[in-house]
Formats: C-alpha cells, structure tokens, sequence
C-alpha cells in the first residue's frame, strides 16, 4: 500500500471526534455518504477534496469512540491521516478501517507545510517528503498484516473458535 | 507482584500476545442505538449471530426524547435508529431495556445498577465512557462499531495490553468539593492525552472515601486524560453496592465471589509505568473555560493566558479574556446529568442546595436523571418536587444535553454550566459554550444565574 499525495495540514492539537464529525450527524444507520459532514462545524479547517494524505496537530482524535469520524474521513477520500500522536480509540479505530494513523516525531511534523508532496509506504513503514527526509514511522505489526494482505479480524478470531469454548467452560 | 489491571488482564486472556494482539474475553457487552446498527449489519452480512446472548444487553440513551418516553412525532432519523435496535436485538436474541422498560437508562448508569458490572470483569460498549464501569474493579473501556461487531460475534477483542499509570489523590476532601473537581484537576494537570496508551487505577485515602456513585464520575472521565479505562480497586464500598441485585451473584456463588473479588487488589510493590499524587485536601472545586476538559482551573482562579493557538481559538469560542474571573461570569442554561453526574446522591447533592432557593429566571435548567431507576428513587424521596418548585425542568432519563443529539442542547452563543464531561466546540449544540464543573457549583450557579461558589451556600 503506498499512498502519494500533497497533503492538507490542519495545525490545530487535540482535534477531538466532536470536531471530525458532531453528534448530530450520528443518526445514521449506515455509512453511506457521511463524508459530507466531515468538518462541518469547522470551516476554517479549510479541508478541501482531491487529497489523500490529512495532517494535523498532536492528540487527534480525542474524545468519543464514535467510528463515524474515521468513516467520514474516508468517505471524504483520506487514505491516511499524519499526526505526533493518536487517541487510543481513534487509532484502532483507523486501523480497522484500512485509515494509516501515521505518527512522527515533532521536528518531521514541522517539516508538513501545506501542499507539499507526501509519500507513504506501508510495507517499508516510511513517509518521504519531497525535497526532504525519508522517515520511518510505527506502525502495530498484526494491522500492517490485516490491511496489506486483507486479513479479516473477525475471521482470524473465529478461527480460535476451540480456544474461546474452552475458556468458556473454564469460567 | 501485580497490579489490579495485570491480575483482570491475565484471567481474561483466550489467546496470549504474540505476533498478533492477545484475545481477551468479553464479560459483559453492553448496546446502544447509535454505535450498534452498521455493527449487526456487518454480523448479517457474515451469516453470523450473537454468540453470547446472555452476555449482551441493550438499552436507548443516546439519541432518545427526555420531554416524554415516546417516540412519536419525534426526529425520524433518531426514531429509526431507536428502531433499528429494537428490531436487531428481537432478532439477534438480545434483552433490550427500551423506553418502556423500568431498566432503561444510560448505559453507563444502568449496567451498575442492574449488578452486571462487577469486580473482575472484563465489560465494553461503544462509547468512550464505558471506563465508568472501573470504580468497581472491572477492566472497562469504550470500543468502535467494527468493534462492537467483533464482540457481538466472538465475545472477545484483539487487544495489545496497556501500560499501568497510578493516580493517587491523598487527604481529606474540604467542604463543597467533589469527585468531579478530583478528575478535572488530574485531567487539567495531565492533560487531554496524559493518559494515552495507559489504564490509570484510582487509588489514596481520598478515592477509598469515596461512594460507589462520587467512584463512577471519576472513572468515567478516565477517557477525557487519555485513558481507556481507569480503575478503582474494590472494597467493602463496592461489595455493599453489588448485593443484592438482578444480576449479582447469590447464595453461595456470593461466597465464592467476594472470595475471588478481594484478591483483585494491587499488590504491594506492584509496577506502574507511571505515577503521579494529587494533594486531595488542597483542591478546590474546579471548572472549565476552554475547549478541552483539560482547560480546568480553580473556580476562584482566572482564565490562564494562552500559550498555543488552540488555546487562543479557545478563548475566542467561549468569549472569554486571559486574566477575567470566571466567578460572577453571566450563564443561560444549567444541565445536570449525563454519565458522569446523573445519580442519585448526583441530583441529591443539587437539591441540597436549591432547596428552597429559585432557579435565577435568566437561566433555563435542565435536570436529567441518568436512568428510569434514578428517576424513580429521586421522585420516592421528593427530589423532583425540590427541582419543580425552584423552577428547573425535570426530564426522562437519556443522555440529553450532554451530547445534544436529541434536542435538548445549548442554543449558539449561550453559556451553560454543565455537569456532563465535554466542553468540546459544539458539543451541546453549534456554537454552544460549555463549562464543565460539579453538580454542587451547576445548582450554586443557577441559583445566581452566573458562575457562583457552592461553598457560599453551605
């Protein structure tokens, strides 16, 4: 999985879930179309279609397990989101639904101007800006293997199957 | 040596750590209208059902009318979700505590009081204030839709295990503060992420004194400094709490519990990955200014000086000046409710104070009792009758105006002072400014229609 793109920097810390996607939006019983609500509340984030690569400022994803906030993201067409560090919830959250939360150190984070060239290489776990450093980022070994070779969660579970009936007539 | 986390972790695990994540059994699941429908409808895709039906349960909180218990002529796009739960869970084979259920409640509210949280489980939702659940000594934390479905199907998690982070809050509490005021002045320290990658455990001669209920706000805001879960270890308070209800364990299967449930403890010398101590006799009760729960200061302190651009744009949302008191600041709407200040000795607390006293005319107040149950207890002692009389509006138990998805929200450029755990722009509604404080200062602050000191009413 590689994605290339410039990319668009909003700067702002702790960007909570409320922020991504407010609540009123959540009514919904499927995720069809939620992208059109991504940011809505926020304008001046200026977040404008026909990039792949989102950056924003440390803690993003804060706040409410809501899902609907990576859905939006997706559906808006980000294919991976640059931050110096993800709520818990959002990151596993992200990482189910094949959004890279890709984290870098603050100095690579200065470097993200807006409009500038990105590459992300899941495979290597690199990001290469043009004109500038090639860095590598972590990345949690068992969702690399899910979203490059589209292993199923809920399938590599089930396939315990025994392991969970015995834990089950234990307690 | 292990700590309370390790000891709950370990008696879970199906499949350790490997390569891939551990699997961890799921004790206790519990639904809700809005995080559920996309998640049985990825089950009816696979063909699969619900593995443990008794293991799941399900109320309406989130998206539900608190002006009445009925749905009709209400928003139809929340009418539908409400529906659609009720239509997965008949089919799916899941008990539902809907509106017409003496259960129904918040779920964070309802699973305590029903006796299916309790000390060793393991006990997820989808919703970030499932930590509530760690005042009992349960593992508890918020999950996303894909994976609520996961549990709904295999009754477990892919889970990488978190590291242990002590909180320690010593002394007594003086007059007139709270367990809200001891988590906003940890989360105001640590800030929003602090807790990020950790599972905090709650502990000191300030948690200990606590009730079950004062032990619940303070897990449940676990999440608003970064952590999944917080965790208070159980003790006689919590084993008081358990007896007796629906689903505790009886007889001698109590005998057996109570046997396994004081083991759960940290032991002495257990690792923490990191600590911190909080001077409890010190506090004073607390209050938001900003954006994030984090921007919490004294209720006699002023509004700090910015130092990033967050906090500028966090000024200007909530129109407010570095260096003004926040004392005497002039508010609209006072909401006391939501997971996190909904219960009984919550509303109790509050019409302590305005017994007696009227609500000031320029503020509208909102009283949301966190379940059917509450609402019951709180109208058996005459609570309502306190609220009613000073002028306040006495509702039906949901999550209302704390996420203001339902109708009940904070109109554009009004102030509320809110019990609930979410000062986020917009959280109670577009362009609604949000001060997250006690129940204590909420009732003090509508008595005098601005931000006001609960100890001057003592």
């Amino acid at each position: 999985m590689k994605i290339s793109s410039r990319i668009v920097v909003v700067p702002q810390e702790n960007i909570d879930t409320d922020q991504i996607i407010p609540a009123r939006f959540l009514k919904v019983t499927d995720k069809i179309g939620i992208g059109r609500h991504l940011f809505e509340d926020r304008p001046e984030f200026q977040v404008e279609k026909g990039f792949d690569i989102l950056v924003a400022g440390d803690n993003f994803g804060c706040g409410s397990s809501r899902e609907h906030a990576v859905w939006a993201l997706k559906d808006f067409g980000f294919k991976a989101v640059i931050s110096t560090s993800f709520a818990d919830i959002f990151r596993q959250n992200s990482l189910k639904n094949g959004l890279l939360p890709v984290a870098v150190d603050s100095r690579t984070h200065a470097l993200l101007k807006p409009g500038v060239l990105v590459t992300i290489d899941l495979a290597s776990q690199t990001l290469s800006i043009e004109g500038g450093p090639t860095v590598t980022f972590p990345i949690d070994s068992f969702s690399k293997t899910c979203i490059l070779e589209g292993l199923d969660e809920i399938g590599y579970i089930l396939k315990h199957d025994t392991a969970i009936s015995a834990y089950e007539q234990r307690n | 040596m292990k700590t309370l986390y390790d000891k709950i972790w370990d008696a879970h695990v199906v499949v350790p750590e490997t390569d891939a994540p551990a699997i961890i059994y799921i004790d206790i699941h519990l639904i809700h209208e809005v995080t559920t429908p996309q998640a049985f409808s990825g089950l009816k895709k696979r063909g699969l059902r619900v593995r443990r039906t008794g293991r799941t349960f399900g109320t309406m909180d989130h998206s539900i009318p608190t002006s009445s218990r009925s749905l009709s002529g209400f928003d139809e796009m929340a009418a539908n979700q409400v529906r659609t739960l009720a239509e997965n869970c008949a089919e799916f084979g899941v008990p539902l505590y809907d509106l017409n259920s003496a259960r129904q409640g918040i779920v964070h509210v309802i699973g305590p009081e029903l006796g299916l949280t309790q000390p060793g489980r393991t006990l997820v939702c989808g919703d970030s204030h499932t930590s509530t659940h760690g005042a009992f000594g349960a593992l508890a934390h918020g999950i996303g839709t894909s994976e609520v479905e996961m549990v709904l199907a295999t009754q477990c998690l892919l889970q990488r295990k978190s590291k242990n982070y002590r909180v320690n809050f010593d002394g007594p509490l003086q007059p007139g503060v709270t367990a809200k005021d001891m988590i906003l002045a940890l989360i105001a320290k640590i800030g929003t992420g602090g807790g990020t990658g950790h599972v905090f455990e709650f502990t000191g001669s300030a948690v200990r004194a606590l009730d079950m209920d004062a032990r619940m706000t303070i897990c449940n805001m676990s999440i608003e400094g970064g952590a999944r879960a917080g965790l208070i270890a159980p003790d006689d308070t919590t084993f008081e709490y358990v007896a007796g209800r629906e689903f505790a364990p009886k007889g001698r299967d109590w005998d057996e519990a109570l046997a396994r449930w004081k083991k759960l403890p940290s032991d002495d010398g257990a690792h923490f990955d990191q600590s911190v101590t909080i001077d409890a006799a010190s506090l004073e009760p607390m209050i938001t200014y900003g954006t994030n729960p984090g921007m919490a200061i004294p209720l006699t302190a002023r509004v700090p000086a910015p130092s990033t651009p967050e906090d500028v744009q966090a000024l200007r949302y909530m129109a407010l000046e570095p260096g003004q008191e926040l004392l005497g600041h002039p508010i609209d709407v006072v909401f006391i409710g939501s997971c996190t200040n909904s219960r009984l000795s919550d509303l109790r607390n509050a019409a302590g104070l305005l017994r007696g006293r009227k609500v000031n005319p320029r503020v509208r107040m909102l009283v949301v009792p966190g379940s059917y149950e509450v609402k019951r207890q709180a109208e058996a002692e005459g609570l309502d009758r306190v609220f009613k009389e000073a002028g306040a509006e006495w509702r039906e138990a949901g999550c209302s105006m704390c996420i203001a998805m339902n109708g009940d929200s904070v109109p554009a450029g009004k102030t509320s002072v809110s019990t609930s755990n979410r000062n986020f722009e917009g959280r109670q509604g577009k362009g609604a400014r949000t001060l997250l404080a006690s129940p204590l200062t909420a009732a003090a602050s509508a008595v005098e229609g601005r931000v006001a000191d609960p100890r001057r009413f003592a």
